[in-house]
């Protein structure tokens, strides 16, 4: 870590804690209905909303209730995702004339964008029309984001309320959530981010001659259009030049900001953030990085307010503030190390006044070390995926702590909601083994924790490691599956595991060298992200609805506090446990030979 | 069930029609009142006609240019509308190659400079369309561009000067030289006895 790195991470911190509390009050404020001004500005238009749906505001949800109208509402989103892809060419906005997407490929991304995870296996410049990048992508990544809000709420209100049998009313909490949190903020950030340069149109791409001329080799064809290939099966190459460029147009600012707002991380073009046309300068990636944590932190505010005592939700944000800046500073530094095999053929990694050095290989000049190596961590930390270097060509360790991070469940901070109920999940299998150490019945935040809670628990923290160790262990055994890698040795099966974890996870970033937009992956991660995805949110529905019906038990003094540094690391050690438990097998077989090879010289 | 079903699909029309059509429509509208030309691209134009983008970088491999950082898009380098980063593990032995052949057409290019070259300048980046190199990637090229032109060395470092921006608020980012604008404006020199 150079100073200019603790530096950067420093500000990162201090800018973020600084709005977490302000943010969290609005949201804890727009979720009860407060008649702040915004509630009363915003009021007709809610009512109407309301009013044409059919939906009375007042009417409670129970969690099976809540859970089935949040599974029916992302059913519909599936449905809309699929089908315009299915059928682009025929619908306006659509100015490269782009194909109808594939079955599999339509299938998978629908799952991919519903879900919160935005994992692309297709190419955005080359393959959707604006029409289906902001009618069903764009769309998806506010609904996608607000159902894991409301789900995070109506867990923290089982907690806050007692003896009652609803958690809230999820057609509500998802209005409020979407219109008074998550458009107004993307709103914002858009117009900032297309004053800075990112790009706003619905221009056909832009054709034009360039400076010098591009010389380069391409396939000859025969008169069938099939490859001509020699006598040896290699393709025979013709050399052509070329002194034009086509620019990637659409409207991506709009797009861009609720992809960062709403933690999905799914790019308009191919590159994502790294981008020059989603991410053009240094202050447009500071805000980026911000606007991924801001809500993920602002939640955990949020969260101690509603169950009345704010250092229950500082605790939480303080366990997920030390696991990131352990992490960020890791990450930093094995990307500074750069490629040890570089030195022979005469590069200079070292890093100056002039130069960011260090491994170069997929970052942009622009972003650096510092900033790509904090970008890629504050992307798998929260569930966002979104990046602005190619975690593929990362250090073997470098690459690995992104790996990690989506492994430990997506807790640290996480996804816009699903990071905190995850992170309520460990808390609570925290005060449990605590509870069993002690010999007493476990109780948090006035609730005791018994046998079906517990269930719930393990169902939620086991569902995303089976998702991801067998999808790999099927993947690494079929043809199907090692047919997409592309870099040989460990690092190939350092792509597939990335892969699944990033699906169950419901990150979304990749060690993109993986072909993974064929059928066999297609199908695979599609089930990997919807089970990692609702596999959790149901069980974290019932535990809320189980702790909304239970009596508050007051404190005494055998009651464990859940707010000082004891029950921080208490969380800590068992995120880390449970995650490592499940993963360093795998890890072994991957990064860690690989970081061994490359630093023994083979 | 049945209960549900009704604000479901309205809600979903709704919000949809809300967050997909009326807010990027919002958006466009505003940014292009606003900021017209960075909506459009941030689009350079010479005699009425576009030449590029600020933003986006292009290939360079004539040697009286500076060269950018080395582009891993399909199927030539520099793709605008393909952007990708090459995805070679730090491994791979495509990687090492590629590195090696692009030191010595550095090196082929500028025979006299024996100094080790700034790693920014053989390895790809992110997207491809990286439109910037590191300060001391330009150092590296500014004497074989020099020569090349018939131009004063301390000529070429003024310009390259003109066109390095520092950190933005000291600290975001990385110093970098915008390398289209710098070629732009080499172009535009008169060579000087």
């Amino acid at each position: 870590m150079t100073p200019h790195a603790w530096l950067l991470l420093g500000i990162y911190l201090l800018v973020l804690l600084a709005l977490v509390k302000p943010l969290g009050i609005y949201i804890a404020e727009v979720m009860a209905g407060r008649p702040i001004l915004a509630l009363r500005l915003g009021g007709p238009i809610e009512s109407a909303i309301y009013r044409l749906c059919g939906v009375r505001k007042d009417e409670e949800m129970g969690w099976l209730h809540y859970a089935l109208a949040l599974l029916l509402f992302n059913g519909l989103g599936v449905l809309a995702v699929y089908a315009l892809q299915r059928f682009q060419l025929w619908l306006p906005l659509n100015p490269q004339q782009f194909a109808n997407v594939s079955p599999d490929s339509a299938f998978n991304t629908a799952i991919s964008f519903v879900t919160n995870t935005n994992w692309q296996g297709y190419a955005g410049e080359s393959t959707m029309s604006y029409l289906t990048q902001m009618l069903t992508l764009a769309v998806q990544n506010f609904l996608s984001g607000a159902t894991g809000i409301v789900v995070v709420i109506a867990l923290i209100r089982g907690f806050a309320r007692h003896t009652v049998k609803s958690i809230g009313n999820a057609w509500v909490d998802l209005t409020r959530i979407t219109f008074y949190v998550l458009l107004p903020l993307s709103l914002l950030f858009a117009v900032f981010l297309v004053s800075q340069g990112v790009i706003q149109n619905f221009s056909a791409y832009q054709n034009m001659t360039t400076i010098d001329i591009t010389a380069y080799e391409t396939p000859k064809l025969d008169a069938a259009g099939q490859a001509i290939k020699d006598a040896e099966g290699n393709a025979v190459t013709e050399p052509v030049a070329i002194q034009t460029q086509t620019l990637a147009m659409g409207p991506v600012a709009s797009q861009e900001a609720i992809k960062m707002f709403g933690t999905n991380g799914g790019g308009f073009f191919n590159a994502n953030s790294a981008h020059p046309f989603e991410n053009p300068l240094p202050l447009t990636n500071f805000f980026q990085m911000l606007s991924i944590f801001i809500i993920p932190g602002a939640l955990c505010y949020t969260f101690g307010r509603m169950v009345g005592d704010t250092r229950q939700g500082w605790a939480v944000l303080a366990a997920m503030t030390i696991l990131f800046v352990v992490m960020a500073v890791a990450t930093i530094t094995f990307e500074q190390q750069g490629n040890p095999l570089f030195a022979a053929a005469g590069v200079d990694q070292t890093v100056s006044a002039t130069q960011a050095g260090g491994n170069m290989e997929g970052k942009e000049a622009r972003f650096g070390i510092a900033d790509s190596g904090l970008f890629a961590t504050i992307t798998t930390a929260a569930s966002c995926g979104a990046v602005i270097a190619m975690h593929d060509s990362f250090t073997p360790l470098g690459g690995m702590i992104p790996l990690v991070l989506m492994q430990l469940g997506e807790v640290v901070f996480g996804g816009v909601g699903s990071g905190l109920y995850g992170m309520l999940v460990f808390a609570i299998m925290a005060v449990f083994i605590a509870g069993l150490m002690i010999g007493r019945t476990p109780e948090y935040l006035g609730k005791k924790i018994e046998s079906f809670e517990m269930k719930m628990v393990s169902i939620a923290i086991l569902v995303t490691p089976l998702l991801v160790l067998a999808g790999t262990a099927i993947a690494v055994m079929s043809a199907d599956g090692r047919a997409g890698i592309l870099n040989p040795g460990s690092h190939g099966f350092s792509e597939i595991l990335y892969a699944f974890s990033s699906a169950g996870n419901n990150n979304g970033s990749a060690f993109a060298g993986l072909s993974a937009n064929t059928p066999f992956y297609n199908v695979m991660l599609a089930i990997a992200m919807w089970f990692g995805r609702f596999g959790v949110i149901v069980p974290v529905l019932a535990i809320a609805g189980s702790l909304a019906a239970k009596k508050r038990i007051a404190v005494t003094v055998g009651t464990m506090p859940t707010h000082g540094p004891l029950f921080i690391s208490l969380l800590i050690g068992t995120v880390l446990l449970v995650g490592l438990l499940n993963y360093v097998p795998a890890l072994a077989l991957g990064p860690v030979v690989e970081h061994f090879m490359l630093w023994t010289g083979h | 069930m049945k209960t549900l079903i009704r604000p479901a699909l309205s809600l979903f029309i709704l919000l949809t029609i809300i967050t997909g059509l009326i807010y990027p429509l919002a958006v466009t509208g505003i940014g292009q009142a606003l900021f017209p030309a960075q909506a459009a691209g941030s689009l350079i134009q010479r005699d009425g006609k576009v030449i590029g983008s600020r933003l986006i970088g292009q290939n360079f491999t004539d040697p009286k240019y500076f060269w950018g950082r080395p582009s891993a898009t399909g199927p030539y380098p520099y793709n605008a509308a393909a952007s990708s980063g090459s995805n070679l593990g730090p491994l791979n032995p495509a990687l090492h190659d590629a590195v090696a052949g692009r030191v010595k057409a550095l090196r082929e290019a500028d025979p006299g400079n024996s100094a080790p070259v700034p790693v920014d300048l053989v390895t790809t980046s992110a997207s491809g369309l990286d439109p910037q190199i590191s300060p001391a990637a330009a150092a590296y090229q500014a004497a074989r561009v020099a020569r090349v032109r018939g131009l004063k060395l301390d000529a070429v470092q003024t310009l390259v000067a003109q066109h390095t921006e520092d950190r933005q608020w000291g600290v975001f980012g990385e110093p970098r030289v915008k390398v289209l604008e710098l070629n732009l404006a080499l172009d535009g020199l008169q060579p000087k006895p």
